[in-house]
């Protein structure tokens, strides 16, 4: 780890100004940048602790309905939180299914979508890898797969290629959710709907996310549609616990008898950002909920996947997790039992 | 062993300064004069003397370094010790009553074998402390996804769930 300076500033104008500069870092929760730090693959010269901005809220209802959450508010206390649980059990069960106790009482909903791919070749600053340093090739291609992408990645040319995988389960919910992200920067206030926040690598895999230098997030809206009836979060993984989803499912209904009336599904541990097509989501719009249906949604949804020699399986494993979460979210009370082995 | 009064080298030498950091440490409170990257499993091990937490993967991965921070289990190799000014910070040797009896769990651990090399127990004792306090959990499975963050190497982890479930039981 390098040495730094370290400020707490308490006015977010103030933060935003130490953020601008290069080799500066927000910290909040710590627990990526403090890891990735010790492994000499993150370096800053200053660490901005925001965690004392004065004004931030906690987690509250909006007057339209929807709940708004404090970006600095851990994710345990979110996960536990009333008005999460009752009313977005599906981004509960999520966040619920990630990383460990302690980890979810220091990380913050904010870092959580800023977290980086835990891809061995990204954390090992003795190999090529054009996401830490652009241009050098990517070590995954060609060597151990089995975390890696099926979907979305960059496969040429070999110095923009990236295969790697966005870890978080907590994003999986909210890019189901329809969440927005609210930030605030240099340039002021704005507002990014979920799915433009992350990327796919394309020509640039060395940028996660769409946030320019010194916005710091504020806050994650999410809309009054909470799916709380039917909702189901299946993460399919090496161990029952404390292990990164080889494949994860969203999966949200609003049911009008039989019938489906709107379908979330979000897919985790198989790109480089929550996968959610909106085709199969169309698609399943006034159908029944049965199993042929849902298969027919995870053939729209998996379209296109590219497996390597060691997660090829992610494929088939994707679209039967597809269907077994559909089914999962029609009766989550017996289905969405905390620590639960996937039945 | 660095104590809070260490010598640091002069001022000409180092491009940082140290901070003034209070931490209240099992109930006492503490000054220490430190750099920035000291993590606070460093600070409580090496600058406090409190070598009860252990340092397994310095990495957040296998949770012998949980410490209790305002009464939530946190990583303390994870976190530096200047971002948790004013903090009350409780770890395993906190745990026993101010008269040196054990707590339940402590107890717990012994009678139901709960530890061989010892090395992971601390941070297990804080870690299901801070579980019991986050939520009440509803099954042996439960308990055991929440306690996850704590590996035990010589296998006692069957054993560490009894004697949590029979703590939970018995409040």
């Amino acid at each position: 780890m390098n040495n730094f300076s370290y400020n707490q500033p308490t006015d977010i104008q103030e933060a935003i100004q130490q953020g601008e500069k290069p080799d500066s870092a927000y910290i909040a929760g710590g627990t990526n940048l403090i890891d990735l730090m010790k492994y000499n693959v993150a370096q800053a010269d200053a660490l901005i602790d925001i965690n004392h901005l004065s004004g931030q809220q906690d987690i509250a209802r909006k007057e339209d309905g929807g709940v708004r959450m404090s970006a600095f508010t851990t994710n345990g206390v979110t996960a536990y939180h009333p008005l999460i649980k009752e009313n977005y059990p599906l981004l509960s069960r999520a966040i619920l299914a990630g990383a460990s106790g302690q980890i979810r009482n220091m990380a913050t909903n904010g870092g959580n979508l800023l977290q980086r791919t835990r891809c061995y070749y990204f954390y090992d600053i003795n190999t090529p890898c054009n996401k830490r340093e652009p241009g050098t090739g990517c070590s995954a291609l060609g060597g151990y797969t089995r975390m890696m992408a099926i979907l979305g990645a960059t496969h040429e040319p070999h110095d923009q290629a990236c295969i790697a995988v966005f870890p978080s389960d907590m994003c999986v919910a909210l890019a189901a959710l329809d969440t927005v992200v609210n930030v605030e920067g240099p340039d002021g206030e704005r507002s990014i709907p979920f799915e433009d926040f992350h990327r796919l690598p394309g020509d640039k895999p060395q940028l996660d996310n769409n946030l320019r230098k010194g916005e710091i997030i504020t806050g994650l809206d999410l809309p009054t549609q909470g799916f709380a009836q039917n909702y189901s979060y299946l993460k399919l993984r090496d161990r029952n616990s404390y292990a990164f989803a080889m494949v994860s499912v969203a999966t949200g209904l609003e049911l009008e008898g039989d019938s489906i009336k709107e379908a979330r599904i979000a897919l985790g541990g198989v790109a480089h950002k929550p996968w959610r097509v909106k085709e199969s989501e169309d698609f399943l719009k006034g159908k029944t909920a049965t199993p042929e249906n849902f298969a027919a949604a995870a053939e729209i949804i998996i379209e296109g996947a590219v497996g390597y020699k060691d997660n090829a399986f992610k494929i088939n494993l994707a679209k039967r997790a597809i269907v077994r979460n559909g089914l999962m979210a029609l009766n989550p009370k017996e289905t969405q039992l905390p620590g639960a082995v996937p039945s | 062993m660095l104590t809070e009064n260490a010598t640091l080298l002069p001022k000409t030498q180092r491009n940082f300064d140290p901070q003034k950091v209070t931490l209240t440490v099992n109930g006492q409170p503490r000054e220490l004069n430190i750099l920035p990257w000291v993590s606070l499993l460093d600070a409580l091990r090496e600058y406090i003397g409190l070598t009860g937490t252990k340092k397994g993967c310095d990495h957040g991965q296998c949770g012998a370094c949980t410490v209790l921070c305002d009464g939530r289990r946190i990583l303390s190799c994870l976190t530096l010790a200047v971002m948790k000014e004013g903090a009350e910070i409780t770890t395993i040797e906190g745990i026993a009553s101010e008269e040196g009896s054990l707590h339940p769990l402590q107890k717990a651990f012994i009678e139901h074998d709960a530890f061989q090399c010892g090395y992971c127990t601390p941070g297990q004792i804080c870690s299901a402390l801070g579980m019991m306090q986050e939520t009440t959990p509803g099954s042996r499975a439960e308990v055991a996804d929440l306690m996850s963050g704590n590996l035990c190497r010589c296998g006692a982890n069957s054993n560490i769930l009894d004697a949590v479930m029979e703590v939970m039981n018995d409040e």
